[in-house]
C-alpha cells in the first residue's frame, strides 16, 4: 500500500526493473493493470471467473478453470520463478520496533518470507508511524493486525528481522510523505494510529456497497477518505463528504481512531480553507440565510410549491441541479406540512400509547410457536 | 539538511508541542490470559489454523510415528535440522545459495516455544540452518515442539524472546494460506502446503 501511495512501481518500471506484486491478490491487479480495490484482499472485485479468464490469457491456465484452488496453484508455481529470479526483495513493515531497532511484516501465503530470504537484497519501506515503542508492545498488535484483519488469531507467519540474512544487504526506507504534518494537527493526529487491517472497510455502509474503487484514492475506505483529502486536499477534497457519520468504522477500529468525527471535521477545515466548490459554498450560505429567517423560509417554501410545477422541464433540470441527473424531484405538494397541521386537526388520529409489557423469554418462545393464537387474543383485546 | 533530517526535525518540533503523548514510562497491557491446560489450548489453536498436530511421549516415538506418515515416506528431498529426528537426504551445509533449496518436499525444523492463545510456534533463526528460506520454500513442514514449552499469550511469548542484532525469528502459526480469489480459503499459497507439530515430552 507504501508503495502504492508513492508510485514506486511505475518509478521503477520506467527506469527498465521488472516488478512482480507477489500477494496473489496484488498479482492479480497487477496483471489486469488495475489499482487494489481492497486493503487486506486487493481483487475483491473480482470473480473468479474474471481471474480464471486472466490466468488462461497471461498463466497459460486451461480455459474456463475458475477453481480457486487450481488458479492458486498456478499462480505459486509462476510466482515462484519470480521469487527465484528477483534480485531484490521489496516489502513493508507491519510493525517497527524502536528499542530493538528491528521491524515485522505479517503475511498468511509467505509471500514476504520468500521475497526476502531469495535475493540477497531486502529492501523494506515504512510510513514512519508505523514504530512501536517496544517489542513486547508486538503482543498486542499482531493479534490486533489479524482479528481485524481476517478474524484469524494471528498472522501464519509473522517475521521479525532485525539484520540482513547472512552476506545479504537490508535497507530499511522510512517514508514521511505528509505525516509529519498530520502528526501537527491534533484533530486529525489520530489517523497516524491507522495498522491498515481494513476492519472500517468491511464494517462501512457506503464501501460495503460500493467496492473500493469508488471513490479514487489508494487506500480505500474511512481511513482513505481521511489521509487521502490530508495528502491533496483539493483532489480528494469529496471524500469526507461522502459519508452518512453512522459511526460504524469507530466502533470496529481496533486502534480507535475516531473516524466519523474526523471525517465531519475535515468538512468543516476544507469549507474554512475554501476548498468546497463555490456553487456549494454559495449554495449553502444562501440556505443557511433562508432557514434562519422562518418568514422567508415560508415564502420560499409556497413560491417553489407554486413555481416548480408551472415550469418547463427543461428549467428544473437545466445544468444547475446535479441532483436530477439521475433522480426526478418529488412532486410538489399543494400545501406544506404546516399548512396541513393547521387545516386539519380533528381528523388526525392520535398515536395510541400502550403501557410497556415485560415480556418473560418463556413467553417469547410461546408467541413463536402459538403465533396464531396469539394474533386471534390480539383482535379479542383490540375489539373490547 | 538531508532528507532524514528534515523529516526527523518535522517530527520533533511536533513531538515537543504535544502535551498528552505519554513519554516514559509506558502503560503495560492488563494482565494477559492464562489458561487452566495451555497444552490443551495450543493444541485447539494449532489445528483451527490448519496444522496437523501429534502428541508424542518421547524422540523415539516421534520417530515411529513420523516415518509412519506418507509425507516423510513419500518426500524425496528431506532437510532435518533437529539431531535424531528423520534423515536429511540433501545436505544444505553444502548449498552455496538458498536457491538450491527449491524442490525440497520436507523440512523438519525445530521450534522454541509455542502460543496456545493462537497456536503460533516461535522459530529462531538459529534453529533454521545456512539458508532461512527452508522454512518458506519447502514443500511440506514438519516442527518439533517440547510440551513443556507452551506460553499462555503473546505477551508472554514477548516476555521470552531476546532480540539480537542481526537477528532472525518468526512465528509460523499453520500451513501458507490465502484467500484472495473470491474469499475462498486456499491451502498452500506460497509457502508449505501443509504444517505437522510434534509436541513431544
Amino acid at each position: 500500500m507504501l508503495t502504492e501511495e508513492c508510485h514506486l512501481n511505475p518509478y521503477l518500471e520506467e527506469r527498465g526493473i521488472e516488478v512482480t506484486d507477489t500477494d496473489l491478490g496484488e498479482r492479480i491487479v497487477q496483471l489486469r493493470h488495475e489499482p487494489p480495490s481492497h486493503i487486506v484482499f486487493p481483487a475483491i472485485h473480482l470473480k473468479k471467473k474474471d481471474i480464471g479468464e486472466l490466468f488462461h490469457q497471461k498463466l497459460g491456465t486451461e480455459k474456463g478453470a475458475s477453481d480457486p484452488n487450481y488458479l492458486t496453484e498456478a499462480a505459486r508455481g509462476h510466482l515462484r520463478q519470480k521469487f527465484l529470479a528477483a534480485q531484490a526483495g521489496l516489502t513493508g513493515v507491519n510493525f517497527a520496533v524502536a528499542e530493538t531497532g528491528g521491524f515485522v511484516v505479517c503475511t498468511n501465503e509467505g509471500n514476504a518470507d520468500m521475497g526476502t530470504s531469495l535475493p540477497p537484497i531486502h529492501i523494506a519501506c515504512m510510513g514512519v508511524e508505523k514504530l512501536l515503542p517496544r517489542a513486547k508492545d508486538l503482543g498486542i498488535f499482531l493479534r490486533l493486525l489479524a482479528r481485524s484483519a481476517t478474524g484469524q488469531p494471528v498472522t501464519t507467519y509473522s517475521t521479525h528481522f532485525h539484520g540482513p540474512m547472512r552476506g545479504g544487504e537490508l535497507h530499511v526506507v522510512i517514508v514521511d510523505n505528509g505525516r509529519s504534518a498530520i502528526l501537527a494537527q491534533p484533530t486529525f493526529r489520530r489517523s497516524l494510529s491507522c495498522i491498515r487491517c481494513g476492519a472500517c472497510m468491511n464494517t462501512c455502509p457506503v464501501f460495503r456497497r460500493s467496492g473500493g474503487y469508488s471513490y479514487g484514492y489508494t487506500v480505500p475506505g474511512p481511513i482513505g477518505s481521511l489521509l487521502g483529502p490530508q495528502r491533496d486536499p483539493r483532489k480528494y477534497g469529496g471524500l469526507p463528504f461522502a459519508s452518512s457519520l453512522c459511526g460504524s468504522c469507530s466502533d470496529v477500529c481496533p486502534v480507535k481512531i475516531d473516524l466519523h468525527h474526523e471525517l465531519y471535521a475535515f468538512r468543516q477545515e476544507l469549507v474554512r480553507k475554501k476548498i468546497v466548490p463555490l456553487r456549494k459554498r454559495i449554495g449553502m450560505a444562501v440556505m443557511a440565510f433562508v432557514l434562519a429567517r422562518p418568514w422567508l423560509y415560508r415564502l420560499a417554501g409556497r413560491l417553489i410549491r407554486w413555481l416548480v410545477p408551472r415550469l418547463p422541464r427543461a428549467v428544473v433540470y437545466g445544468p444547475w441541479n446535479p441532483w436530477g441527473l439521475h433522480r426526478e424531484l418529488p412532486p410538489m405538494p399543494r400545501q406544506s406540512f404546516r399548512e396541513l397541521i393547521k387545516l386539519e386537526p380533528p381528523t388526525i388520529v392520535p398515536v395510541r400509547v400502550r403501557k410497556p409489557v415485560e415480556v418473560k423469554a418463556a413467553e417469547i418462545n410461546a408467541v413463536e410457536s402459538n403465533a396464531g393464537e396469539l394474533n386471534a387474543s390480539e383482535v379479542k383485546k383490540e375489539s373490547q | 539538511m538531508n532528507i532524514r533530517d528534515a523529516i526527523l526535525t518535522a517530527l520533533r518540533s511536533t513531538a515537543a508541542r504535544l502535551d498528552a503523548l505519554p513519554l516514559s514510562p509506558l502503560p503495560d497491557a492488563p494482565a494477559p490470559i492464562t489458561y487452566p491446560n495451555p497444552e490443551a489450548q495450543f493444541t485447539e489453536s494449532f489445528t483451527s489454523v490448519g496444522g496437523r498436530l501429534f502428541r508424542v511421549p518421547d524422540l523415539a516415538a516421534l520417530v515411529a510415528e513420523l516415518s509412519n506418515l506418507d509425507l516423510y515416506a513419500q518426500a524425496r528431498k528431506i532437510v532435518s535440522l533437529v539431531p535424531g529426528v528423520g534423515t536429511s537426504t540433501v545436505d544444505v551445509a553444502a548449498m552455496q545459495r538458498p536457491h538450491e533449496l527449491e524442490g525440497v518436499d520436507l523440512a523438519i525444523l525445530a521450534g522454541d516455544f509455542g502460543v496456545a492463545e493462537n497456536g503460533a510456534v516461535w522459530v529462531p533463526g538459529c534453529s533454521l540452518g545456512p539458508h532461512r528460506a527452508i522454512f518458506v520454500i519447502t514443500e511440506h513442514l514438519v516442527l518439533v515442539l517440547p510440551a513443556s514449552q507452551i506460553v499462555h499469550t503473546m505477551q508472554h511469548a514477548y516476555d521470552r524472546i531476546r532480540f539480537e542484532r542481526p537477528g532472525f525469528g518468526l512465528f509460523i502459526s499453520g500451513p501458507s494460506k490465502t484467500a484472495d480469489i473470491e474469499q475462498s480459503l486456499v491451502i498452500g499459497a506460497h509457502g508449505p502446503r501443509s504444517c505437522t507439530l510434534f509436541l513431544v515430552g
